[in-house]
């Protein structure tokens, strides 16, 4: 017999107390403390002003509010570029201090996932030539992907408990002649966007009250090394990460459950490249259809590279197959972007996603016709000679 | 998830035995692996499991009885259906039977498994992009024929690619080949870390041809960077 998703999502009134002291994780900020007083690498730590917050199991994690440098990522620079954007612009609106590199690489996990076609010790130097890179600049890392994010931590728990992959690494970092360096803290954009979530309420322009969403949480955020995801008892009685949920109800959007929140979104690394037939079988039929029969929303929302792509990206394929979908796709991102007035296309690049979002929205309040005649204006003065690119001005025009 | 072996039975035991102690020594490993209750909760909450004939808990128990026979049918065939996304750390007894694929699929490639070819088979585009432009998912690779289940929307962006990247107000993005601009000593830093760590030679094993096209980009920058390939190369 089905459980039906109330029973399942029903709100228990029992307390669970969280104590770091107790559980079997380890700490791993204290680790590379002690491995920093021993000399063996540069902790640079996280700059003030810093929000301090909770994680799964109640040890306190510091995120920076400025001074960012942006770790970007291959899939949102690359296919929804809005989401990037819309990262920078929040920065840009709240007057916060940040540094876009053209010294970073990519982390390289999304093709390790795919091929294992690397090693430990090549990814560990990947990730610690782009904090080397961070360092020289005197910003502080903040990762705009959760795969890389989730994968960083991997290496940062793998150089912690091998002086030999160290060894391996530092000989490479001393080839280049860069310092080896482990940030205090390895910060997620989303854990950023959730410190400032009042700041970014106290900025919005649209009403989103009516606005149903559901959340789909990345499954590189909080369950590759779990212990280090936000978790606040206020949501989900702490029982779920509290990031992007709590985004959207700082914001006044409804938040609407469904059973399969746990299940990945069948991005599946080397599946969405080369064996499509898994991602989208398993992002319409147990991700989008399961929401769009539970709770029915007018969006969905996520915060990882590879989920915004996959579940959005799925559900042509679906269409054709008359299954239930047509249900838009966003990072919460740029969600908060379009409550605080940014351009759907200018800043928001919504003409990258595939899933029709105009209803959306209209009903958010956003005349898209208007902003996509904008938008075409701006490709004819490219086109012209007028202009090289659209500028940050432009986009606030 | 079969269990059936004949298939590999004229491969010899001691070159399947190397290839385990080979997944077995692997510093990770003794962390990935603790035990099995047999609970079930890793192949529930797999979504490879779903949809395919896989089973991330017959992994792991394989791995813990040592069943070197059938750990390597397993390297061969089941390996590449999982989906790392790590539902599977949700395990009690905090294996992570992903973690334990990982370095499966690992070893498979540096050997050059005839499943490895034919796992990343048309996936030699996707490696280079990686290794020699520093990000992987380029604005350029969303074409309709590589991408035809999406639907006209490709087809929309590749027609306008050069317009729509030029109308991203940040500066990094205005790239059509890379996923943002990485500068030329970035790229030369990366190239080092392929050869320094062997990642070279893996891509030799599974695409010699695109092991040769890699090598054409890299030699050229490494040495304009003054990085000594002869003197850096994994030991």
């Amino acid at each position: 017999m089905a459980i039906d998703v109330a029973t399942l999502t029903k709100k228990s009134s029992r307390v669970f107390q969280r104590d770091p002291e107790s559980v079997n994780s380890e700490s791993m900020r204290e680790q590379v403390l002690e491995l920093e007083a021993k000399g063996e690498w540069i902790v640079p730590k996280v700059p003030e002003p810093f929000v301090e917050v909770t994680t799964k199991f109640g040890r306190t994690k510091k995120i920076p509010l400025a001074k960012t440098w942006h770790h970007k990522s291959c899939g949102q620079c690359g296919h929804i570029p809005g989401y990037s954007t819309a990262i920078f612009w929040l920065n840009r609106k709240l007057g916060l201090d940040y540094n876009d590199p053209k010294d970073q690489t990519s982390c390289t996990a999304w093709n390790y996932y795919a091929s294992a076609t690397s090693n430990a010790a090549a990814q560990a130097a990947v990730a610690l030539r782009n904090f080397a890179a961070a360092y020289e600049t005197g910003y502080f890392p903040m990762i705009h992907c959760a795969t890389s994010y989730g994968h960083y931590k991997e290496v940062r728990e793998e150089l912690v408990h091998s002086p030999k992959l160290r060894d391996e690494v530092k000989r490479i970092m001393d080839t280049m002649k860069k310092p080896m360096v482990m940030p205090e803290e390895i910060v997620h954009y989303s854990e950023w966007v959730h410190v400032i979530r009042d700041k970014i309420a106290e900025n919005r322009v649209l009403d989103v009250s009516n606005i149903v969403a559901t959340v789909h949480p990345a499954c590189h955020y909080h369950k590759l090394v779990a212990e280090d995801a936000i978790y606040d008892p206020d949501v989900y009685g702490g029982q779920r990460t509290a990031t992007v949920t709590a985004t959207l109800q700082a914001l006044g959007a409804k938040v609407a459950d469904y059973s399969t929140w746990f299940d990945c979104c069948g991005f599946g690394f080397r599946h969405i490249l080369v064996q499509r037939d898994f991602t989208r079988s398993f992002a319409v039929q147990r991700k989008i259809e399961v929401m769009i029969d539970e709770a029915n929303p007018d969006v969905t929302i996520t915060h990882d590279t590879g989920c915004v792509t996959t579940l959005d990206q799925s559900q042509f394929a679906g269409k054709a197959n008359n299954r239930k979908v047509g249900l838009p796709v966003l990072s919460e991102a740029q969600f908060a972007a379009l409550a605080m007035g940014a351009h759907p296309y200018r800043v928001c690049q919504l003409h990258w996603h595939n899933t029709d979002n105009r209803k959306l929205l209209e009903k958010m309040g956003i005349d898209h016709e208007a902003r996509w005649a904008e938008f075409e204006g701006d490709l004819e003065k490219l086109k012209s000679g007028e202009k090289e690119f659209l500028s940050w001005e432009d986009a606030d025009a | 998830m079969s269990t059936d072996t004949s298939k590999y039975a004229d491969v010899p035991y001691e070159d399947k035995l190397r290839l385990f102690e080979e997944v077995k020594s692997d510093e990770r490993y003794q962390r990935y692996m603790y035990g099995c209750y047999e609970c079930g909760i890793c192949v529930a909450v797999c979504p490879s499991a779903r949809f395919y004939d896989f089973s991330p808990r017959v992994i792991t128990q394989t791995l813990a009885r040592e069943d070197v026979d059938l750990i390597y049918k397993q390297m061969n065939e089941d390996v590449w259906d999982c989906s790392q996304c790590f539902s599977c750390n949700k395990c009690p007894r905090q294996n992570s039977p992903g973690g334990l694929i990982t370095i499966m699929r690992e070893v498979a490639v540096k050997h050059g498994l005839k499943s490895a070819k034919e796992a990343l088979e048309g996936y030699g585009r996707i490696i280079y992009k990686i290794m020699a432009t520093g990000t992987q998912v380029a604005p350029d690779m969303l074409q309709p024929s590589a991408f035809p289940d999406w639907g006209p929307h490709v087809k929309g962006i590749s027609d306008n690619l050069e317009w729509w990247r030029r109308a991203l107000p940040p500066e990094t993005l205005h790239t059509t080949e890379s996923s943002w601009q990485v500068s030329e000593k970035t790229l030369s830093e990366l190239y080092l870390i392929w050869h320094m760590t062997g990642v070279m030679d893996m891509i030799k094993e599974v695409d010699e041809g695109l092991h040769m096209i890699l090598m054409d980009v890299m030699e050229e920058k490494l040495e304009e960077a003054g990085f000594d390939l002869d003197a850096n190369t994994k030991d």
